[in-house]
């Protein structure tokens, strides 16, 4: 359904006077989604994830590039593709209200992400009424404000301006974050279902432990690239099941995998801006050498699967 | 709602008592004499005893706290004294003159309130470009024009010039209000409003156009982008809603400029409104008329301010009444 292939995300920035810098939040990046499937890209917050669903849906500022291919149904998302397609075919569920407008009320705007998505005017009530029934939402909920609705009532209501179209691939943004146990589990079970009809869905988060009981597939992101693609279920057997020593750092991380906070925290921070050319987890790597340090990781496959480590 | 009322209404009369105390002050220490100025030219034939009984008509002879209080206690009975250049009440002349200027600052007000609001809106969702860059270089240009100066240029190029417009006044010459036709007055208010309005634009232009940058970056809008919403879809269905609240406030909450500049349009057009009066009371020293003036422009101003604030509860859902200050 989406096959995104060396994706690369470069922003340009004039610094005091012409000095002009070039920060790459997302590189080398490879992810695949397929008919009725989840795959849950999952990395430290604040590293680019978002970036990588504003890309595919093609809402990034102007002032960034986009190298690399993202192909949609079999054909290649231009923009002018994207414009036609984003809000019909591929929709997004942002992370939280503040992607609401705070001066509308949650019904007008379902009934607007219905028009947008191709219903015709007077069919939009009818199907914002059966959305909101559908997450057990009651009808008055129409009435309320973004600022008036719980955190709960929130993932609904956003999950409900997703499936008010005919949407074949969904991009949930951090879908868990903010929300209790219960709620983010909800949360997960609505994505399942509408991955259960056969549409696609991108999972971006954080949050592990919430993400992987539920997804197909899980793309391991980090320092704006994807280090290894693995199925799920390799989250729950042995950290041998996984092939990336940062993908095994994270299952060790885990609170059933004995909590280890991973390698020493003092080496400093995974990434930093001007280091694209080696590994991006060469100072924590407890296996990394030389080459590691100087030439980017090559992509190796193994089926479906692929890591980016020389020493897998 | 009700505690709301009252809290304002006591925030008015602070505000009132505050006002006259110091325009009070103000006015006696001003070295301008109330006696010669109400004397003029005749001050030549007016002996001593005679301006002692003016004085002490208007009693001029008495400290000024005595004045000020006898002039207060009045007040709160509702009289507000009698003006001494124009012999009648100041409350009389005030309506009278207010009714003019009113004529003068709803047009200036409106026009300048929906074209700055325009402009500003399709600036800010096309930042950056061509129109953006006019507007902007227009409302920077116009932030910096004195309004006295406009009003001479419009006279010069309008009325002079291509004799479009009157030169002065609200009325065709040997007409009184009471015969002038609705045509006449808005022909002869043409030029003062025009002044005003080309004056007042520029702040809703820019601040209408910073909220809307600011709109159009949001959260909010980026998801309406997601959704498939173009850009006019994203000014229309989203933060056209956002950016007017900020401009309805701030051309209630500008009332106070609104009638600070019509004071100088009315002075050089010759138009004869409230503006034109507080300039005469306070050259000739008409006490009573100048603090009358004061007060009325205070509620003025303190009414448009409390509608801005209301107007925010009835728009945004995310004010309430509770806590409202």
């Amino acid at each position: 359904m989406l096959t995104v292939t060396d994706l690369s995300i470069r922003f340009e920035r004039y610094d005091r006077g012409l000095t002009r810098t070039v920060l790459t939040p997302v590189h080398h990046l490879d992810l695949d989604i397929g008919p009725g499937e989840i795959v849950a890209v999952i990395g430290a917050s604040g590293s680019g994830k978002s970036l990588l669903a504003h890309a595919v849906l093609g809402i990034l500022p102007d002032n960034c590039r986009v190298d690399g291919e993202i192909r949609f149904k079999g054909d290649p998302l231009t923009p002018a593709r994207q414009k036609a397609l984003r809000g019909r075919e591929m929709v997004l569920v942002p992370q939280s209200v503040g992607f609401l407008n705070p001066l509308k009320n949650v019904g007008a705007q379902v009934r607007r992400a219905a028009i947008l998505g191709g219903a015709a005017g007077r069919d939009a009530p009818g199907i914002t009424d059966a959305a909101f029934a559908r997450y057990g939402l009651a009808p008055a909920v129409q009435a309320l404000f973004p600022f008036q609705v719980s955190g709960g009532m929130a993932r609904r209501v956003l999950t409900a301006t997703a499936t008010v179209g005919r949407a074949d691939l969904i991009v949930a943004d951090e879908p868990t974050t903010g929300l209790d146990q219960e709620a983010a589990q909800q949360s997960m079970a609505f994505l399942r279902s509408l991955a259960d009809e056969g549409r696609s869905v991108m999972v971006i988060s954080h949050d592990l432990s919430a993400v992987v009981p539920v997804a197909d597939r899980v793309a391991v992101f980090l320092s704006g690239t994807t280090v290894e693609g693995a199925p799920a279920g390799s989250f729950n057997g042995q950290p041998e099941a996984l092939r990336h020593p940062y993908s095994r750092d994270m299952w060790r991380a885990l609170p059933g995998h004995g909590f280890d906070p991973g390698p020493d925290r003092a080496a400093g921070p995974t990434w930093s801006e001007g280091e694209a050319d080696g590994c991006p987890y060469v100072r924590r790597c407890a296996r990394a050498d030389a080459a590691c340090a100087d030439t980017f990781p090559p992509k190796r496959h193994f089926g479906r699967d692929f890591v980016r480590c020389r020493h897998a | 709602m009700i505690r709301y009322l009252v809290r304002r209404i006591v925030h008015l009369a602070a505000l009132l008592a505050a006002v006259s105390a110091l325009s009070f002050s103000l006015v006696s220490l001003s070295p301008i004499d109330p006696v010669d100025a109400y004397i003029g030219a005749d001050v030549m034939k007016v002996g001593p005893e005679q301006r002692a009984k003016i004085a002490a008509r208007w009693g001029l002879d008495k400290p000024p706290l005595e004045r000020f209080t006898t002039w207060a206690a009045n007040l709160v009975r509702g009289d507000f004294g009698i003006s001494a250049i124009y012999n009648e009440p100041v409350l009389t002349v005030i309506g009278k003159r207010f009714a003019m200027s009113l004529w003068l600052m709803a047009l200036a007000w409106v026009f300048s309130g929906l074209f700055g609001f325009v402009l500003g809106v399709v600036a800010g969702a096309f930042e950056g470009g061509l129109f953006d860059r006019a507007v902007r270089f227009y409302a920077y240009l116009l932030a910096g024009t004195p309004t006295f100066w406009l009003g001479l240029l419009l006279l010069l190029i309008f009325s002079v010039a291509l004799r479009l417009t009157p030169v002065c006044c609200a009325f065709p010459p040997g007409v009184t209000p009471e015969e002038a036709t609705v045509w006449q007055r808005l022909w002869h208010l043409a030029l003062p409003a025009a002044t005003l309005s080309i004056v007042g634009v520029s702040a809703v232009i820019l601040h209408t156009r910073q909220k809307m940058i600011q709109a159009l970056r949001s959260d909010y809008a980026l998801f309406a982008r997601a959704q498939g919403e173009d850009t006019m879809g994203v000014v229309r269905h989203h933060a056209l809603r956002n950016v007017v609240l900020p401009a309805v406030t701030l051309q209630f909450a500008t009332l106070g400029e609104l009638f600070g500049g019509s004071i100088l349009a009315e002075q050089v057009f010759s138009y004869p409104g409230l503006g034109q009066a507080t300039v005469e009371a306070g050259l000739r020293g008409d006490v009573p008329l100048l603090l009358g003036i004061v007060l009325v422009s205070a509620v003025f101003v303190f009414t448009g301010n409390t509608v801005a604030d209301l107007l925010y509860r009835v728009i945004d859902p995310r004010i309430g009444w509770k806590g409202a200050a």
